[in-house]
């Protein structure tokens, strides 16, 4: 006999029999009709049409039968709210049982039905439960306060049932400790606010005793509950490691990865020359290595977050290559996740392993593995520089295969190669021009038009390969065209004489019958640089290329910062912060690795202590100059040519709307002859050369000229309390020198003569650099405008507000005095544009309690205009990333008296819900940054 | 926490769903679906699928994908390891766990179900303290509730949830008072065209089966101790014990369940017991391939290699093959391409060898890939990597126990290439 039999009556009065059957006065009749009921709703049929009659069986002594008539109420009572409340008083009744048991399952279902009206008879047993003698009872009241919390969270902070949670804390049962822990954090979650796990000393103490007695999944929960306690030294950190490692030898995966998590965290606040630092270092390799015995999917998301822990520290697993080595039938989430990681561990002193697997996974059946195995190929010729030679050689094997879309891979990677190590392997041009044919792929015919162009002088026949690709032009992607178009300039400027036919051909292709915009204005561009200086050309287009680096996939250190704070959870899995993917509005809690703290006792001398490592010990962070290098060309356009004669010639082609997004296209492309990286520092002070994108952009270009955003002229003094004197004026900034100016307006009846201006000492020593001049007497009813230079070099004294400026102004008929506010970018210097290294070492010095978090609201700009805002006022921009469809712009700017500001500016375009922009600034004076937001705010909205 | 669960068979219908919260409707299971369409095999499924106000985890076992629905950041590992829990506990409940036994004992799932999860949190997920809670089904229970109307749910608490060992329950009695450990070693390695090893490693467990009276306590001491630097133990091993004296040392739960779990890495040489001769080779101009493969021992430590199974996933290109074995039975499946030797015992004097030509497709190219072999086999009496009991003794009780140890090593994921 099986259950199966309460399947077999389906048919149109099954709902009638079962009615006669739940009202039977046979209890064994009942029953079964109550698990035909139970069993018809399992398998998603409608049953709720019983309700009377099921819940009319709920009073009985069978357990059974009253669990089977609990189920149904779970899952109905919603749909049938005022029927719900006939089942409230049993349910009362059964919270009094002395039956632990009873009194559990009852507070635990009357949990689940999710009707306000049972809710509110809910919360004294609910109550009573929490304080309950048997542990069972506590501890399934303890979830239940989350559930409650989940129907109705006000009614559970007025019934006060949160900090009967929080004293649940220190129980005396283990189990229950961690069904209050794992329900605080589920509350907590939905109120990130809120200071619900408010952890200490010696509530870290209780949860760590209990971490070794309660379950495997109460574990879980003290263990993530303790990955965001913050030590407070690094003695205490070390502790709780130490109490927490034995974690790591438990069966449950989940368990051990949390452990993972508290340990890489806390890690961070251990000094490295402990002895102690190193021997967890190695204790954390063997546990991570055995998550991959498990079953296939723990292995992928123990994989995902091992991607994170060898980018933060390869150390810990740089022995362990061979269990990432793929085995045949290894799901394929699986297999590409080994790849992954097995390049990430690729070192010197592996290689030679790695690429023969490398070149056994190539030949498998799995297109999309093979692919990845081939482009692995490529990058680890990339990150290891002395397994070039043979990682080109291994290719060059694959394309023999002739294997289509091995080849088109490999093509594709051996283009990055020559990019790495220019003139080192151009010998292979050869047989690569013989795959020509078999490529069908956009992304393999970029790369292999891109080799024939740069290459052109060395292929006898290049003319005719490209001249092959340009037949048919009009159906190649974007990707090939562009490509071509560069590659035939390129060729052009190579072997001028024989290929003017084909540059002209290409180029009146890409002009005249292309619609692709980026397409076209790359096309005028080139003609016109050809046309008028084809000097300027050769060296725009045939610049030297600075050099690809390793590993252009690293994630941002802030953001695997980050992520490893995430270390186990769905964030891992996807490698996003849970802000860019949590669902509703609820805030997420940005969550950051403890700064290394010493203990007081500590024998650091205190400047090697707050600044954590050297930045020169960690260049696994630094990321990759490839990017870095995409990132200077879109924003300093600093081409050879100097600035004003371009501004005459781009004047005198009149069509100069065409080159508006074409500039950057042009620039923004790594692959092609860019300007030298040489020439881009070389623009300071210019105003006219960083104003270049806007000369392109000619609706706002001749306005910007002037530099900084220059406020309208605002009313400082009002003629009521000057005696007709009536002052206003803004602050300006220009080529470097800051100027106040002012227009003085005499509304008084008599002649003003004799003008004098002093300021107050201030924060910034802004001083009159000149005597206020006003050469002839100002006559009643007459303005005069004055620009009066100011110098930074006055006597300083901090104000408050900061930007607070005290003037006097004397005249012969009295002294006034007015205070303004100067907006601080006028005080943004010229030259506050730092080195990518430095910035990303600097941001790492400066501590984080100073970094300001700001919103800019309502501000729609994209990177492009908002970086050319910033920077013609003297904010700079020195790195660009797109993180998830958001852009970051990492910026500085530097103040007259010295004090740098960085700043991480977080846009996102393409979301026109979301307009209000992020900006998080870090500074060693956290005092400025209010200041340094509004400034931001000003320009941005200007 | 998790909400809901669905499971669904591979022809992509869903034939349970059970929510532990609001209800989910099972619409959600579409981004599944989708998902399960894209992927060429039913492994190949992402563990993790996003929609837009869920999240889909799932396993996949025994044929059936067991597919968790979560609505909060929930660490995915700890779903995954419940699912797994849901699984090894339906097939500790029935026997089996597929899809006509799961339907014919839908009350006793969905009953279990709800004894494992409470909201979402895991509630109780031992397999002896669910089923003190509700009693799996025998025959003879269905006959005897029948007839006097009693149930298959204890009325008892379980008291094993509320012991400081909540793994064993109290008052547990037998007759016979035994102790059985089983030390099974998987071989899991990659052995490259040449012979030579690319990888290896051995997943080791001891799985216990101990039926005695009363609180036992128990210590098991190993000979060679240092093997094991990488392991993971059932809750009831004391940590501190092993850290200072290398000493399991428990109070074993009631009956069948794992004590340790470990791994012996690549760092230490890994003996391989068998080795694979082939010649495996396609010709450009001929529709005939050769192949050949031989099966030897190789450091057996003297015991038998039994249970020998070759298998091999052959090219596409393979139409079919014409092979003799010189002992056992293969088949060749010309629809799926897999070979398949049921080898049997390998006599050291006599190898096993399977013989024979591969007709491939005319008039096209040799294939690009060539086939893995992947070898099942088992070792009675051997523990390959050297591991040894020393002594097992018993505390707290009076009775003399009987104790068992058998070694065992298997194939785990064993590859040669070729």
């Amino acid at each position: 006999m099986t259950d199966s039999k309460y399947f077999t009556t389906t048919k149109k009065g099954e709902i009638f029999e079962l009615k006669a059957e739940l009202n039977s006065d046979k209890k064994e009749k009942k029953k079964e009709a109550v698990k035909k009921v139970i069993a018809s709703m399992t398998v998603g049929k409608d049953v709720s049409a019983l309700f009377p009659d099921v819940v009319n069986c709920m009073q009985t002594d069978n357990l059974e039968l009253k669990k089977l008539v609990y189920l149904y109420l779970m899952n109905y009572a919603k749909s049938q709210p005022d029927m719900a409340i006939m089942a409230v008083n049993t349910f009362v009744k059964d919270c009094e049982d002395p039956n632990p048991l009873i009194r559990a399952l009852a507070v635990r279902t009357m949990g689940c039905i999710r009707v306000d009206k049972i809710t509110e008879y809910l919360c004294e047993p609910l109550r009573k439960c929490l304080k309950d003698e048997d542990p069972y009872v506590r501890k399934t009241a303890a979830v239940c306060v989350a559930k409650l919390h989940d129907i109705n969270a006000q009614l559970v902070e007025d019934q006060g049932f949160l900090d009967t949670l929080k004293d649940l804390i220190s129980d005396s049962n283990p189990m229950v400790v961690a069904n209050a822990v794992a329900a605080l954090s589920e509350i907590a979650e939905s109120h990130p606010s809120s200071n619900l796990l408010d952890l200490n000393p010696q509530s870290i103490n209780k949860l760590l005793t209990a971490l070794n007695e309660c379950t495997e999944w109460g574990q879980i929960f003290i263990l993530d509950c303790l990955a965001n306690y913050t030590p407070k030294d690094d003695r205490e950190a070390q502790s709780i490691c130490e109490r927490v490692t034995p974690r790591l030898s438990h069966a449950n995966s989940a368990v051990v990865l949390s452990a993972v998590k508290v340990l890489m965290k806390f890690m961070e606040m251990l000094s490295k020359d402990l002895d102690y630092y190193g021997t967890l270092l190695k204790k954390l390799a063997p546990p991570l290595v055995t998550l991959l015995s498990a079953e296939p999917e723990l292995q992928y998301v123990a994989l995902r977050n091992i991607n994170l822990i060898v980018q933060k520290r390869p150390e810990i697993l740089k022995h362990e290559m061979k269990v990432f080595f793929v085995k045949y039938n290894d799901p394929i989430y699986v297999k590409l996740e080994k790849l992954d990681i097995m390049i990430r561990l690729a070192s010197q002193a592996n290689i030679a392993q790695v690429l023969a697997e490398l070149k056994e996974y190539a030949t498998e059946v799995d297109v999309d593995f093979v692919r990845k195995a081939v482009r692995a190929i490529g990058r680890c010729a990339i990150k290891v520089e002395q397994s070039a030679e043979r990682c080109v050689s291994t290719l060059l094997d694959l394309i023999q295969t002739k294997v289509n879309y091995v080849v088109q891979e490999a093509i594709v990677v051996i283009k990055d190669i020559f990019r790495k190590y220019p003139n080192k392997y151009e010998s292979v041009i050869a047989t690569l021009c013989e795959n020509l044919d078999s490529l069908d792929e956009p992304e393999a015919r970029a790369a292999m038009i891109w080799i024939v162009g740069e290459y052109a002088e060395r292929i006898d026949n290049a003319d005719e390969l490209l001249e092959s690709f340009l037949e048919g032009f009009h159906d190649e992607s974007t990707q090939v065209q562009l490509q071509l178009l560069t590659a035939i300039v390129k060729l052009f400027l190579k072997k001028p004489t024989e290929t003017q036919e084909l540059v002209q051909q290409v180029l009146s292709l890409a002009t005249q019958d292309s619609d692709n915009p980026d397409l076209r204005d790359r096309g005028y561009i080139y003609w016109r640089l050809l046309s008028t200086d084809p000097v300027a050309a050769k060296e725009v287009v045939l610049a030297e290329k600075p050099l690809i680096s390793e590993e252009t996939d690293l994630i941002e250190p802030t953001l695997l910062d980050e992520l490893i704070c995430y270390i186990g959870t769905l964030a891992s899995v996807y490698h996003k912060p849970p802000s860019a993917f949590v669902e509703g509005g609820r805030g997420v809690v940005h969550k950051s690795l403890p700064p290394r703290t010493a203990s007081s006792e500590s024998t650091e001398s205190p400047e090697t202590a707050p600044a954590g490592a050297p930045p020169g010990e960690q260049p696994d962070v630094i990321p990759a100059q490839g990017d870095l290098l995409g990132d200077l060309l879109n924003l300093d356009l600093g081409p050879p040519v100097s600035g004003p004669p371009l501004t005459t010639s781009s004047v005198q082609m009149g069509a100069v709307d065409l080159l508006g997004g074409g500039l950057d296209s042009l620039i923004g492309d790594n692959n092609f002859g860019a300007p030298p990286a040489a020439a881009v520092p070389a623009r300071v002070g210019a105003p006219i050369g960083s104003g270049l994108s806007d000369l392109f952009d000619l609706t706002s270009g001749v306005g910007t000229l002037s530099g900084s955003y220059v406020a309208p002229k605002a009313v400082w003094l009002p003629a009521m309390k000057a005696k007709g004197l009536e002052i206003s004026g803004t602050f300006t900034r220009q080529v470097g020198s800051i100027s106040m100016d002012l227009q003085l307006t005499n509304k008084a009846l008599q002649v003003m003569t004799d003008f004098a201006i002093q300021f107050n000492r201030n924060s910034f020593g802004l001083a009159p650099a000149a005597p206020l001049q006003v050469h002839a007497p100002l006559s009643p009813n007459q303005t005069v405008e004055i620009s009066l230079p100011l110098n930074t070099v006055g006597s300083v004294m901090k104000m408050e507000p900061l930007n607070n400026l005290q003037v006097a102004v004397k005249n012969n008929i009295d002294v006034f005095y007015f205070s303004t506010l100067y907006p601080l970018h006028v005080l943004f210097v010229e030259d506050g544009k730092m080195d990518r290294q430095m910035f990303l070492a600097t941001w790492k010095d400066i501590p984080n309690e100073n970094e300001a978090q700001f919103q800019i609201r309502d501000c729609p700009l994209n990177a492009e205009t908002a970086s050319s805002k910033l920077q013609s006022s003297n904010i700079f921009t020195i790195a660009k990333r797109n993180v998830e469809g958001q852009d970051m712009l990492y910026q500085s700017l530097k103040l007259t008296n010295g004090i740098w500001v960085l700043a991480e500016l977080r846009i996102q375009p393409g979301n026109p819900s979301f307009t209000d922009l992020e900006l998080s600034l870090k500074c060693r004076a956290p005092e400025v940054s209010q200041h340094v937001y509004q400034a931001y705010e000003t320009i941005l909205k200007n | 926490m998790i909400h809901s669960l669905f499971l669904i068979n591979s022809s992509g219908d869903i034939f349970l769903e059970k929510h532990w919260k609001s209800v989910v409707s099972r619409s959600v299971c579409d981004y599944f679906f989708e998902a399960q369409e894209r992927a060429t095999e039913a492994e190949n499924v992402p563990p993790v699928i996003p929609t837009p106000h869920h999240y889909l985890l799932s396993v996949y076992r025994h044929k059936i994908f067991f597919v968790a629905v979560i609505q909060t950041e929930v660490p995915p590992l700890f779903v995954i390891e419940f699912l797994h829990r849901v699984v090894d506990t339906f097939q500790d409940y029935f026997g089996v766990c597929s899809e006509p036994v799961i339907k014919d004992n839908v009350v006793v799932v969905y009953e279990v179900l709800e004894e494992m999860l409470d909201n979402g949190f895991p509630l109780a997920t031992e397999s002896n303290i669910l089923k003190e809670l509700i009693k799996p089904p025998t025959i003879l229970r269905t006959v005897v509730n029948t007839i006097t109307g009693s149930t298959n749910v204890g009325d008892q608490l379980p008291t094993g949830q509320l012991s400081v060992v909540p793994w064993r329950r109290t008052g547990v009695k037998y007759t016979n008072n035994e102790a059985y450990f089983d030390v099974i070693e998987e071989i899991d390695a990659i052995i490259d065209k040449s012979g030579s090893t690319v990888a290896a490693e051995i997943q080791g467990v001891i799985d216990a089966c101990v039926k005695l009276t009363g609180m036992p306590d128990l210590t098991l001491s190993f000979m060679n101790p240092r093997l094991l630097d990488d392991v993971s133990f059932h809750p009831c091993v004391r940590f501190k014990r092993w850290e200072s004296e290398r000493i399991l040392s428990f109070i074993p739960p009631d009956g069948n369940f794992r004590l340790l779990s470990y791994h012996v890495s690549a760092q230490n040489l890994v003996a391989i017991p068998v080795y694979v001769k082939h010649n495996i080779s396609f010709r450009d101009s001929s529709s005939l391939g050769r192949f050949e493969i031989t099966v030897g021992p190789k450091q057996t430590m003297g015991k038998t290699i039994e249970g020998v199974i070759v298998t091999s996933q052959m090219p596409r290109g393979v139409l079919n093959m014409s092979l003799t074995p010189s002992q056992g039975a293969h088949t060749f499946d010309p629809v799926t391409k897999m070979l398949s030797w049921d080898v049997g015992k390998i006599n050291p004097q006599k190898l096993p060898s399977l013989k024979g030509t591969m007709s491939l497709q005319a008039g096209t190219s040799k294939p690009d890939e060539n086939p893995t072999i992947n070898l099942q086999f088992k070792i009675q009496q051997l523990a390959i990597s050297g591991l040894k009991v020393n002594r097992l003794d018993m505390y707290g009780e009076k009775y003399k126990p009987f104790k068992g140890i058998k070694y065992m090593t298997k194939a785990g994921k064993f590859q040669v290439r070729t």
